[in-house]
């Protein structure tokens, strides 16, 4: 059923006794085309633009626990496409857009937010860094604006200005960034594939990947042997684990990262801020919660909890930068695996095995890259190419010396 | 994580002193070891899930580094020995 004015009229006739299940719960067949592992955000954005966009009809999503159990419905949900480089640029543009038609394109409300993002600066150094990011933005068609002490003071005059170290002296502003609900991005992208054909098999957990001759086979689950013709992983958290079944080793390292929410408030940050001073972000759900978070934990983890050590510095950083968070109450904190890659930025490539496709290494920002990374996964696996804005995520970039490093920050997997 | 880490130096110390370096497996190549052989050491990670073994700083104390072995999906600590008593152990 379309979802619409008229659908929810109808059933509040009925007393919403009427309501579809938004999936069906299939059983595995023996076999199929596409076999994509991963039911989060990525793995289920893949499986959409696979039927709706190359016509691909036989796919199944096989997730080992329920749909957008992972960093899906773990991430401060903030969409962006304030990237430096021209390998990244264009592609986190490309999902920007896409998040812009994404709830009609689905028929699902996904509460898309376009309430924009403040990068702010604290030296003058920092300053001259956000504008050349914010000129590099603009080359590529990327509104940004750099907003000074005085024009910022009037969008967000809760912020501590005169900080005797970390004075705020301006921001970088993308006025089209913003927020979606995170859970509604996978029931929406699920519901898509679903309704166009797609399996969607929960409780399924891959525990091996069969080869034959440098060709994958078919994937060993918890619920038997399914065959395909190619294999897609989407597994990011745990890409070195699935790609281990392959023979592959990935340049990965797994970080736990930290999330967290404040009680209701009424509103009062009514854009995304970021700090520069530390690695502080925040929104303000709908809701009233305060959504914030800061670094990784810093050491190597798949344990979907974190650290008290991390808890007090991601306060700290939030405090110093708008004291009015020391009266707030923090409801709740969780924490998400992470593959941190060695520049800091994903993979979305071929394998050395001739049909098996990677989509990974999204360190935090693989929220915000939901629909590209679909699109684009779902295109190098229809087409056997990269998709043109995907071309610089490969995987041998690391051998090649294409690394993709927005920070600068070397090969240490927990500074990116 | 657990909260408190038993340095063969100084005993038992809040974790809280100890800085972690990564993972301590990837070993060194000669300087005229192959392309590949510098190219898996300084980029890919085995990246277990469960026992695994790391470089730790005892910043705040002894400042040594040590190796510990710990499981990063129960954080148990398994063993925590100096690096260098590793390394000739190893050796």
């Amino acid at each position: 059923m379309r979802y619409s004015a008229l659908s929810i009229l109808r059933n509040a006739f009925s007393g919403n006794r009427d309501w579809k299940p938004a999936w069906r719960e299939p059983e595995p067949k023996s076999h199929y085309d596409v076999i994509v592992v991963g039911g989060g955000g990525h793995g289920l954005s893949t499986a959409y633009y696979l039927a709706k966009e190359f016509g691909v009809r036989s796919i199944a999503v096989l997730e080992k626990s329920y749909l957008g159990s992972g960093n899906i419905g773990r991430n401060t949900t903030i969409i962006r496409s304030n990237y430096l480089l021209q390998g990244n640029n264009p592609f986190y543009e490309l999902s920007m857009q896409l998040w812009e038609g994404l709830e009609q394109d689905f028929n699902f409300n996904a509460m898309v937010s376009q309430r924009g993002i403040l990068n702010l600066f604290h030296s003058d150094g920092q300053r001259d860094a956000y504008r050349r990011r914010g000129n590099a933005m603009r080359l590529h068609g990327v509104d940004a604006e750099i907003l000074d002490r005085t024009d910022l003071y009037k969008v967000a005059p809760y912020l501590n200005f005169d900080h005797a170290r970390f004075p705020v002296l301006g921001a970088l502003r993308q006025k089209r960034a913003g927020t979606a609900r995170h859970d509604a991005v996978a029931w929406g992208y699920a519901r898509g594939a679903d309704s166009r054909g797609v399996d969607l098999i929960q409780h399924c957990e891959v525990t091996g990947i069969r080869r034959e001759g440098g060709r994958v086979t078919g994937v060993e689950t918890s619920r038997g042997f399914i065959g395909c013709n190619k294999l897609a992983l989407a597994t990011a958290g745990h890409s070195s684990v699935t790609a281990e079944m392959a023979g592959l080793t990935l340049p990965i390292e797994t970080h736990v990262l930290q999330a967290f929410v404040s009680e209701g408030l009424k509103p009062v940050i009514d854009t995304v801020i970021t700090y520069g001073g530390g690695h502080f972000y925040i929104s303000q759900s709908d809701k009233g919660g305060l959504v914030f978070g800061a670094d990784i934990d810093m050491y190597s983890s798949y344990s979907q909890r974190g650290n008290l050590a991390t808890v007090e510095k991601t306060i700290e950083e939030g405090v110093s930068l708008i004291p009015g968070l020391s009266r707030v109450r923090v409801l709740r904190s969780w924490g998400g695996v992470m593959d941190m890659t060695m520049d800091g930025s994903p993979i979305i490539d071929k394998t050395p095995l001739d049909n098996l496709y990677l989509n990974a290494g999204w360190c935090y920002g693989g929220f915000k890259a939901t629909p590209a990374s679909g699109l684009c996964f779902a295109h190098l696996i229809a087409k056997d190419e990269a998709h043109p804005v995907a071309r610089a995520l490969r995987l041998d970039r690391f051998q090649r010396g294409l690394v993709l490093d927005e920070g600068g920050k070397g090969p240490q997997p927990n500074l990116h | 994580m657990a909260s408190l880490i038993s340095c063969p130096h100084c005993g038992v110390r809040p974790k809280e002193e100890f800085t972690i370096r990564g993972d301590a497996t990837p070993v060194r190549p000669g300087p005229d070891a192959p392309e590949e052989a510098w190219f898996a050491y300084v980029y890919l990670r085995e990246n277990p899930k469960g026992r695994i073994r790391e470089s730790w700083h005892h910043t705040s104390g002894c400042r040594r580094f040590l190796i510990v072995e710990r499981d990063n999906v129960t954080h148990e600590v398994y063993s925590v020995v100096d690096a260098a008593q590793a390394k000739e152990a190893a050796e």
